[in-house]
This record gives C-alpha cells, structure tokens and sequence, in this order.
C-alpha cells in the first residue's frame, strides 16, 4: 500500500474499497469483545470459517469488537439485515450458514421476549439495542479492528480530510468548543478549553495523549471503544492535534490486555503506513506521531499527572496540579489529554458539525454517553444513550431490570469513587452535573445495578479495598486514611462495630477528600459518603450489634 | 535586569509581601507565619506529602485548601493557616500518623497543639511515617540513593538497599537525623545486620583504619518533655 499523498488520493482509495465490496453479500460478523471472547466466541469464528472454506465466497466471516450485549454472548449478527443472533455455539454454525444463504433466519437462536416469549430479528426491534443510540460504538460489528480498510468503508478519516484539506486548526477549536464537547474520562470538564489552554500556553513543543487507562471496577466501555474500533479514537486524536498544534500524541494504556494492545499497535502501524501519521499528512503539512505507551499496574497510573509522570519514564505518582498539565505536563510541556471516548466523539463533530451534536444531549451535556452496565441487572453489556436519558430507561428498557425478579435497592455509577443513589431516584436523567449533585457522578460510566438482597456495608468495604491496594502512598491522607477506613467497615461487616465508629468514618471520609493529593485519594470516600446520605440506616444498625442492616 | 515581581498577598490577615515563584509557606515562614509540616526541608524539593501544611486559600470568593509547601504565592490571595476545617485536617493526619508512631516527639506536639487522640485509630506499630525525608536527602543532596520507597499505598515503606549502603552508610548518617521518628536509623541498623554484619566500610576520608568498637550512633532524644 502506498502512502497517500493528499485528501482527493484518500477519496478516490474509499470509492474503490467500496467498489470492491457488493453490499448485498451476506456477511457474518463475530463479537471477539473480552466478554464474548471469555464465552469462546473464537471458536465460533473459527467454525464460520471453516464452513464458509466450504462454500467458496459467498459469504463472507468477519471477527469484531464489542457489539455490546454481553450478556447474550457470544454475539453474532448477519448483514444485510442487521440480524442478531445469540449465544452462539459452534454447533450452530451450518444452521445459520445455510439459512443465510437462502436470506431465511434460524429462528430458535434469535432474541426471545423472557416475559411475552416475543421474537426480534433485527438489531433495531431487539430491546436491548432499540433504545439506544450507538453513534459511537454503533460501527463495531462492522469493523474487524484490524483492518483499516473496513474503517474506511464506514467513512473513517473523513473527518481528518475534512479538518486538513477545509478548516484552519483555530476553525477546527471552534468546532469541539462550540459543540460544548465534555471530557468522557470523570471530570465532565469542558474538552474544548481544555485544548485552547494548550494550544496558547507559551511553550512550543505540545503534547496531546489518549488516556485508555481504564481500570475502575465496572468499567469496561473504553476497552469495547479502543479494542473495537482503534481508528476511530487515532482519527480524533489526530484531528485534536491538529487544532492544538502538537506534533507528538501518546496512546497510554493498559499492558494486560492483550487484544487491545494488539489492535492499538496494528492500528498505528497501518495509519503510518497509510500515511495518516507521520510527516506531511495528506499533503497538509501537518506532521504528528503517535506513540503507545503502557501502564506499570496500578489504577492511580490514570490519573493524568500520574500518567504523564509514567510516560516520562518515572514512577507513577500523582502532582499537584495548582499548575495544569495542559500547561505542563510530560516533561514540563503542555500535555492535553483526554479520554477515550472524548476523542472518539471529535471525528463525528467535525463531519456533522457542533449543531447536529448539541441538538443530542441535555442541556448540559450534549451528544451520547457510552455506560457499562452490570450488576444485578438481566442485560449486563455496554450501552449508549443520549446524555439526559432517564435511569429508568437504562436500566429497566435496555437492562431489562433488576435479575430474577428482585427489587431495585439501589443504583451505583462510577465504581470505587462513585456513589450510590436509592431505587426512588430513578427517575433522574443521565447527566454530569445533576448525577453530581445526587452524589453518584457518573464518572466513567460505569453502572452498577444493586438488589434488595445487597448488603451496602459491604459493597463500600470492597471498593475501598480496591483501592487500598491502588494508591501509590505518597501522601498521609491516601495512604493512611483509606486503611483505617477500611479496617473500620470490615469491622462492620463482621458486625463488629464499636461506638463511635461512624464518628471516625465521618473524619477519615472528610479529610481523605479534603488533604489528599490526587484524585484517587479525594474522591476515595465517595461512596461512602453518598451512602451516608442515603442509607445511614445500614450502617447504623451494625453498630448496634446486630448483624441486620441489610 | 528589572526588579524581582513582588506580589502582595494577605496571610492571617496580615498584608505579606513574597516575590512570584515562592510557595505560600516560604511567604509565611518570611514573614514569621508558623506552618506546621513533617514533610518538609530545606534542602529539599518540595513533596507534598504529609499534608499537615494544608492552609485555606481563598481566591476571588473561592475556598480551596492546598499545600503551603507547593502552592504559588498570587496577587491578592487571602491565605488562612487555621481555621476550623484546616485544624481538623491536622488533627486527623496527626491521629493517622499516630497510629504508627505514638510517642515520635514531633507527632507529640503536634497533637497537643491540635488536640489529636494518639489512640483513634488502629495501631500499625510499624514507627515510620513515609515521609520521605531520608529518601528524598540521600537522592536530593547526598545522591547516593541508599535507601529508597518500595510498594505502594498502605505498603510503602522505606527501605535501604543493602549494596549501596554497606559502602555509603556508616560514614553518613545525616539521614537519622532528620527522621521524626529515629526509624530510618532503625531501618539501617535492621539491614546492616541482615545484610552485612561487620562488612560496613569505614568513612572514604579516615586516615586511621576503623576503630574494632561500635561508634556511637547519635540519636534523636526520646520524648522530649520540655
């Protein structure tokens, strides 16, 4: 493959791609995500394969990322048509093969109403998907993540021709800031300032990083995004280094997992020699590189001062930033980083534009919200809806509600530094500011369905134990204060709760988040303290003496 | 060459005077302003690590609470070094680190002046504080890097690594000094004789060879109750 030299040479290798492709050629794709893969789904890629050895080209096999319903895994869906099949086993390989070859659907494998035994054929009509809105993973059964050429056959880097060839790196700023793009990552902090600080702090050099350290428990919709759709996240990395004026992107990420890192890596290496990265793209005279850059193992490696720390080569230690990184950052230089999922939302701004893009959304929050959704929940998977969307919705019409038939105790977003709201605020929307206020943040987006049967004492102990083993222990309030916070609810949960334990609970949940240094440490007693908010009662019973509080 | 920036700014309701690129504990240390901290030193890079020297800074109408040690001096700031919520933060920190070393007499004075329970919390009688101090002057200022943090979060600690210390440590020892709690001292002791009893080497400058009796160690006087 040559490089390509300019926007119109890109083009004109799409139209061919895709005049290479006959849209009406069955095609079957295979969910290769981690949750479809740990049900052996490659063994049923490997079947189709095999099967379709023997039928010569009429069909072709294709293995993907994350189609999203990971609780019906492994995923299949059949093109044209969009016919989802579920839990699929090799055995059922020449049935679907055959049927469609005829344009028939084997009927006993695809989506079954549990309450009015209704069928769905189509990924539109399937509960789960129909209440969505997947602009963002939406291509992933379209895609083998190792091939650039079907990224393109989905219109990928247009928007990188698009900012190149017709927008200055300022009209391009202007763009994301006026699409009110917000970081994906936690913070919610406003994406297009962010870059503006960059692009004008005074030292030349600048640096833009795709932070895909995803490590907090119930977490797993940046994998799905970067494992299944690289390009995508590359483009609007790209796209931002353009409009900041950087020359040098980092991609940091986590190094066990191995078909993630896998596709990362092919997918710079195949951008490079396309000429996507590099010197001169597309004729532009823009030059950038990418680099791939993993983790040492603890989740504090995410925090971006700690991130960038590591990217230096040091240890990965949390600063203070009374300095932002955006102003210096790796190696005293301005580092803009951002999220996965924030980066994955820059292409579509600049090919549809900020006014399509704030026309989805709250108020507040515009464009669509990727949520990993588990727990007690019938349908656990990785899910996007429209920010603003109520809870209901999600976990009710997409989840399918709370598993075998119990009910909603209580709904926790944001995993370890989240919080927990009550089943009767249900009703609230999906949103960065009011979740805030409610005290459960939605973070990442990481959802995490309890039942009555929970046990709220506990689920606090096990997030700080989580996190007791991920703080660095470099300063007092983190490293100190999380133990004795955690020896404290395992006293509870054995009921063994002495008086004046909540007292302490209450001290060390204040001054943690108060003193510490990063993130991890302040916002470590949240949970708790949502769940102080809303269910005193729990906890209150357990020092009493009793083991009841549930 | 104009002259250095002054930037005024107001600590505990006293206009103080600083030049940009101080921290605001150099500001209030310059102008007789007690911050408490366990982390810090002179010769060292600022840490941030106890967080005892946490202050209230308030920027246009904003509260905030920083680290004085690492937090820049700005025009205008209004910068309080007690109030309720920064007494209590000490307070805290002070009962934490208790929990580790009761009667170090650093920690002793700081929780009669902030009112800490040396008994709060459950003890780890493991007498160091993880501050650092040792670490960061055989890095810093003697760079020798003799000892240094392993493991992390609640399992950080310090440690001497055997090799170098068996050369650089017995003509040194500036580091016991400055430890608030005489663990590193400790800690030294615990890999000499571990590691490499009766191997250590002499100062480089003796001229005579070591003397065959244990010199003396100094050592930072227990419970001082003056």
């Amino acid at each position: 493959m040559p490089k390509l030299q300019s926007a119109a040479e890109l083009e004109k290798f799409r139209a061919e791609i895709l005049a290479s492709r006959d849209p009406a050629k069955p095609c079957i794709a295979v969910c290769a995500g981690a949750a479809c893969d740990g049900m052996d789904s490659a063994a049923v890629a490997a079947a189709f394969v095999a099967e379709g050895g023997k039928l010569g080209d009429k069909i072709e096999v294709r293995t993907t990322g994350c189609h999203g319903y990971c609780e019906k895994g492994p995923n299949v869906v059949v093109t044209p048509g969009d016919i989802c099949y579920f839990e699929v086993q090799p055995g059922d390989v020449p049935e679907i093969m055959a049927a469609t070859l005829k344009g028939e659907v084997v009927e006993r494998l695809v989506y079954q109403d549990p309450n009015t035994g209704a069928k769905a054929v189509h990924m539109h009509e399937v509960p789960f998907y129909k209440h969505q809105t997947r602009l963002l993973i939406g291509d992933n059964p379209k895609i083998d993540p190792m091939r650039i050429d079907d990224y393109l056959a989905v219109g990928g880097y247009a928007a990188l021709v698009k900012a190149l060839s017709e927008m200055s790196p300022v009209q391009v700023l202007d763009e994301v800031k006026k699409a009110n793009l917000r970081g994906r990552g936690g913070g919610g902090f406003p994406a297009g300032s962010k870059w503006e600080t960059t692009r004008n702090a005074p030292e030349k050099t600048k640096y833009v990083i795709v932070n895909g350290h995803e490590g907090e428990s119930a977490a797993f919709m940046d994998r799905a995004m970067l494992t299944g759709n690289p390009h995508k996240v590359l483009e609007g990395l790209i796209i931002g280094a353009y409009a900041i004026g950087a020359q040098k992107g980092f991609m940091y990420t986590r190094h066990d997992m191995p078909l993630l890192t896998k596709h990362v890596r092919n997918a710079l290496a195949q951008a490079k020699e396309y000429g996507l990265l590099g010197k001169n793209i597309l004729g532009s005279g823009f030059d950038f590189e990418c680099e791939l850059h993993f983790d040492v193992g603890i989740f504090v490696s995410g925090e971006s001062s700690a991130l960038m720390r590591s990217i230096e080569g040091n240890p990965p230690e949390p600063r203070p930033k009374y300095i932002r990184t955006s102003v210096s950052g790796i190696w005293d230089k301005p580092s803009n980083l951002n999220n996965v999922e924030t980066w994955a939302n820059v292409p579509q701004i600049i090919t549809r534009g900020a006014d399509w893009f704030t026309s989805i959304g709250s108020e507040k929050s515009k464009g669509t919200k990727l949520i990993s959704l588990s727990g007690n929940v019938v349908n656990s998977g990785v899910v996007e809806v429209p920010m603003g969307t109520p809870l209901r919705t999600l976990v009710f019409d997409i989840g399918g509600g709370v598993r075998d038939g119990k009910t909603l105790k209580a709904i926790h977003f944001g995993g370890a530094m989240g919080g927990s709201i009550p089943a009767d605020l249900i009703d609230a929307p999906l949103d960065f500011d009011g979740m805030s206020k409610l005290g459960a943040p939605i973070g990442a987006g990481g959802l995490l369905l309890m039942d009555e049967d929970t046990d709220m004492v506990e689920v606090a102990r096990y997030l700080m134990d989580f996190l007791v083993n991920e703080s660095c222990g470099k300063c007092a309030p983190c490293r100190e204060g999380m133990p004795q916070m955690l020896h404290i609810l395992t006293n509870l949960t054995k009921g063994e709760g002495k008086p004046g334990d909540l007292e302490r609970l209450e001290d060390l949940a204040e001054v943690t988040g108060l003193a510490s240094l990063c993130a991890l440490g302040k916002t470590s007693a949240d949970p708790l303290k949502s769940m102080f908010r809303y269910f005193k009662p729990d906890y209150e019973s357990r020092i009493a003496g009793g083991s009841a509080g549930k | 060459m104009s002259e250095l920036t002054e930037i005024v700014l107001q600590i505990d309701g006293q206009e103080v005077k600083a030049t940009a690129g101080m921290t605001v504990l150099q500001a209030a240390q310059q102008a007789g302003i007690t911050i408490p901290t366990l982390c810090h030193h002179e010769k060292l890079e600022a840490f941030g690590g106890c967080r005892l020297c946490m202050v209230e800074v308030e920027v246009r109408g904003w509260k905030n609470y920083v680290v004085s040690c690492l937090y820049p001096v700005a025009k205008d700031i209004i910068v309080r070094t007690r109030s309720e919520k920064v007494d209590k933060i000490r307070k805290v920190l002070v009962e934490e680190l208790m929990a580790h070393a009761p009667d170090a007499p650093e920690l002793v004075k700081l929780a009669e002046e902030y009112g800490a329970d040396r008994d709060r919390f459950e003890r780890d009688a493991s007498f160091c504080i993880v501050c650092g101090l040792c670490v960061r002057y055989c890095n810093e200022v003697k760079q020798k890097n003799a000892v240094g943090f392993i493991d992390n979060g609640a399992r950080r600690e310090i440690s001497f690594i055997p090799e170098v210390a068996k050369e650089e440590c017995w003509g040194c020892q500036e580091c016991f000094a400055i430890c608030p709690t005489s663990y590193a001292q400790a800690a030294y002791l615990l890999t000499e004789a571990l590691a490499f009893p009766g191997q250590r080497k002499a100062p480089i400058h003796a001229i005579k060879p070591p003397e065959p009796v244990r010199r003396v160690i100094p050592i930072m006087p227990i419970a001082a109750t003056t």
